[in-house]
């Protein structure tokens, strides 16, 4: 038996899986110290599937917590960046093209010092270690919790940092260090943006990661617990402590993942209903379609490999105003259940005309009754324009696809879309979310420095990439539904024989996570 | 014109676009000139034929390996003691820079320069697109020689090199690029306004920003950004773009070697084969099933299948799903002497230049 579980802004939901089937769901409000809120669905959906803690094979956790810290610019450290590259580098400071107010509030410590690599491994100029010493002191003045240090080529050669750190560990014991070549890959802006980030994460992940167990612990389960990464794949609780930038996006890749089982489909569009926005995004071959060029989160570009998503303001507490002709992006949020019609509140939201369209099984329907029916036929043809047109900018060629509604929001469509061949709207939609972690993939991954000489290019990729698949099969995943996600070479031309640091990575499903029936 | 802060964005892209995947990162030449303006710089724009026959013009630009560009970002000074150091060589004032090609940072370095110096930059070029090597330049094929050069690093390191080929100053200069850590700021090509006037490719800063804005303005407005390159072509000189495939990158070799970055891409289509693109820098070929589709000087830029944004050769990665179109470049590059220096003879292709048509 497995517990899936997403954390999300507004709510927390759970479920529990028994191989393919949904034995229990529940949606509950995320609260504020995310332990109570998890506790309270996890035991909610053990006492109605009535199954005890140790009948749980494992815990599989989603959340939205260090995407939203981020977006939100909440519970952020502030950070020592520190870029190894001088003379070089100087003509873009670290943080150049952040928004004003995420660089306030990771605060602007910045230390450009002397270091970095050429690109075949020779320094740019050697550390000057008096520099790194007085860098160090002035963060214990500063009281700084966290470091951010990247290095010119670290990818390359990752010695720098180490020394850097060290150094900074020596004066700063306590100090949380993010080092750059664990996180990112060739490019260095974009490795430093999500360096910095991560080291901005750092308590928060030790807090969030620490909930969590703590939940756990007071219900009893000893089973393993994981947590959900960008590419829908599960890392080990610890890991997110040190690497809290690897969930961004987690969220999309779950509900996407949970839709396409829900529906077994897989080419589709999935359009993930909220209580603000909405995200659609584009099923392949059972995969999230992802993003091509570098992705913004929060404003920041950052090397990640996220799924395509294009979020528009749409969801149950969307405003409706001018007689259904606007429709948010305005929202009443987590206050839907104080402020719309239908709960005894006075704001008209797109719940309220869900309601007055004949949904039942939501607040009162008494309360809107009132409403004229004009509104709520002309709010449904500004919410079904709204979609279409956000559905016809995913697409990649012509022809209608399968559209697949799911999340909490799921309730405002009965009505057609022209985008769409059909609208498939399955019975667990709006735990998607939770599903997609339970049923969250594993990877097997090769990361080594190979020689090419003496062999070709493509047989060392062959077998680097047999390799990786082998790995992933030994962790749980079923063979045909393996693939490659990535292949990254950086050559390292300060060693012999041709030398390159090669990383492969496969990716398939869990044995268990069959169609549901 | 000045350049306005929020033309820098569709200026990059276009330039990218024209750059046939090279030219050097066009989001960190963008940051340059973002930081340039934000510190009160200023860079006027003007135009080639406004230039008065005798004043002195000192192109300038980055050289080598856009590979090494991503991560060794420049510390700004470079460029600026190249200049200075060639005035001083020459004994001379400039009265304007230049860039020597369009393409990624190449477009902004010498913005970078105009800001930092507050004089103008000139909207031409010397390749009408980017090219790998600095003798292939339009510049060049009409008589002006590209020496004296002066190149500089971040050490405050400099050279003046003197050659007497265009040729033979390539491989000088790319010699000392490679010491410099593979990617060196120089400035070349001294020359007249007259000279300037005769040789250059003109207009293709703002041919860049137009071809950025028209993507963006798709974008915003839910058009296919693609249709709105090619219906955008036909006006200006470089007549003809076209879509050559559709796929996912499945492999990509890419060394840094020789002051370059070296290697070849494969994309393979939905149902239609695979596309394989060799690339100097820049995109030099592409061939589907052994066939030629398009080849140098005609421009092969490969883009994200959704957004049209250009992804340069650097940041090419397994997995991307791509689109690639080839652009026709304008008629002052396709003459017999231009294609002995940047035709597919001056890579060492076997393939002959072959124009291109409508489909």
């Amino acid at each position: 038996m497995r517990i899936g579980v997403d954390v999300g802004g507004t709510n927390t939901d759970a479920v529990v899986m028994q191989d393919t089937t949904v034995r229990a769901w529940n949606k509950s409000p995320t609260t504020l110290d995310v332990s109570t809120g998890v506790r309270h669905a996890i035991s909610s959906v053990i006492a109605t599937s009535e199954i005890i803690a140790s009948e749980i094979d494992s815990v599989m956790i989603g959340t939205t917590h260090f995407t939203n810290a981020v977006i939100e610019r909440k519970h952020l450290l502030e950070v020592a960046v520190i870029r190894l590259g001088l003379p070089a580098t100087a003509s873009v400071p670290p943080m150049t093209d952040w928004p004003r107010d995420l660089s306030q509030a990771v605060g602007r410590h910045i230390f450009m010092l002397k270091g970095g690599y050429e690109f075949d491994g020779r320094p740019i100029s050697e550390l000057d270690e008096d520099e790194v010493r007085a860098c160090a002191h002035k963060i214990k003045s500063l009281n700084l919790k966290a470091a951010a240090i990247t290095g010119v080529f670290s990818p390359v050669n990752n010695d720098m940092e180490q020394a850097v750190c060290n150094i900074l560990r020596e004066i700063n014991p306590d100090l949380q260090v993010s080092l750059s070549h664990e996180i990112g890959q060739v490019g260095l802006l974009q490795r430093e943006n999500s360096t910095i980030l991560n080291a901005a994460l750092s308590d928060l992940a030790a807090h969030v990661v620490n909930s969590f167990e703590r939940a756990l612990i007071e219900l009893g389960i000893t089973a393993p617990f994981y947590i959900s990464q960008n590419d829908g794949t599960l890392m080990q609780a610890h890991f997110i402590r040190r690497y809290p930038v690897l969930t961004f996006a987690s969220g999309p890749t779950n509900s996407m993942r949970g839709a396409a089982l829900l529906a077994n489909l897989s080419d589709a569009m999935v359009v993930d209903i909220g209580g603000t926005t909405s995200d659609i995004g584009m099923l392949r071959n059972g995969f999230p379609r992802q993003s091509t060029t570098f992705v913004d989160v929060g404003g920041v570009r950052t090397n990640f490999r996220m799924p395509d998503i294009l979020a528009i303001g749409l969801g149950g507490g969307s405003l409706v105003e001018d007689e259904g002709r606007a429709i948010g992006p305005q929202s009443v949020g987590f206050e839907l259940l104080e402020k719309a019609l239908v709960f005894g509140g006075d704001t008209l939201t797109a719940t309220d005309i869900a309601v007055a369209s004949g949904r039942p099984g939501i607040g009162d329907c008494k309360l809107v009754a009132h409403l004229p029916p004009t509104t709520v036929r002309g709010a449904q043809e500004t919410m079904r324009l709204k979609l279409d047109r956000a559905i016809d900018r995913m697409k990649t060629e012509a022809g209608l696809l399968p559209v697949v509604i799911v999340g909490g929001g799921a309730i405002l469509v009965d009505w057609d879309l022209t985008t769409a061949s059909e609208i498939v709207l399955p019975k667990y939609g709006p735990v998607a979310n939770a599903i997609g972690a339970a049923i969250a993939q594993v990877a097997g991954e090769v990361d080594r420095i190979v020689s090419l000489e003496g062999s070709s290019r493509e047989e060392v990729l062959e077998l680097a990439k047999a390799e990786a698949i082998e790995k992933a099969i030994t962790a749980g995943a079923i063979h045909e539904t393996i693939d490659i996600v990535e292949i990254e070479e950086v050559p390292i031309a300060y060693l012999p024989g041709n030398a390159t640091r090669l990383r492969v990575k496969a990716v398939g499903d869990l044995a268990i996570s069959a169609p549901f029936k | 014109m000045e350049l306005a802060y929020d033309q820098i964005d569709d200026l990059c892209r276009g330039a990218a676009f024209l750059g046939a995947g090279g030219g050097g990162d066009p989001y960190i030449g963008g940051l340059m000139i973002k930081r340039a303006l934000q510190e009160g710089g200023k860079v006027e724009i003007i135009d080639p034929d406004d230039l008065d026959d005798d004043v002195l013009v000192i192109p300038t630009a980055m050289m080598g390996a856009p590979t090494v560009l991503i991560e060794k970002l420049p510390s700004g000074d470079e460029v600026l003691r190249a200049f200075a150091e060639l005035e001083k060589h020459l004994d001379r004032k400039a009265f304007a820079t230049m860039p020597i090609e369009v393409g990624g940072i190449n477009s902004t370095i010498p913005m970078w320069v105009a800001a930092r110096l507050g004089i103008p930059v000139i909207d031409a070029d010397g390749m009408g697109r980017a090219f790998p090597e600095i003798h292939m330049e339009t510049f060049g094929v009409h008589g002006v020689s590209g020496s004296p050069l002066a190149i500089a690093n971040e050490h405050g390191d400099y050279a003046i090199v003197n050659a007497v080929k265009n040729q033979s100053l390539e491989w000088i200069a790319r010699g000392i690029a490679i010491r410099f850590g593979g990617a060196a700021y120089i400035a070349e090509y001294p020359m007249s306004g007259e000279q300037v006037k005769r040789t250059s490719v003109k207009h293709t800063l703002t041919l860049a920003m137009e071809i950025g804005r028209r993507v963006e303005l798709a974008r915003q407005s839910g058009q296919d950004p693609f249709a709105a390159i090619i219906d955008f072509l036909p006006e200006t000189h470089y007549s003809l773009g076209k879509i050559l495939f559709t796929g996912k990158v499945v492999d990509v070799k890419r060394t840094t070697e020789r002051g370059f970055t070296v290697g070849r891409v494969t994309i393979d289509g939905v149902d239609q084969g695979s596309l394989m693109i060799e690339f100097q820098n820049e995109n030099l070929i592409a061939r589907k099933n052994g066939q030629v589709l398009a080849i140098v000087p005609n421009i092969i830029t490969i883009m994200d299948v959704e957004t049209a944004e250009p992804i340069t050769t650097e940041f090419l990665r397994y997995g991307q799903r791509v689109r690639v179109m080839a652009v026709s470049v304008p008629e002052i590059m396709t003459s017999p002497a231009a294609l002995d220096l940047f035709g597919p003879q001056g890579f060492g292709l076997k393939e002959p230049f072959q124009p291109m048509i409508a489909d």
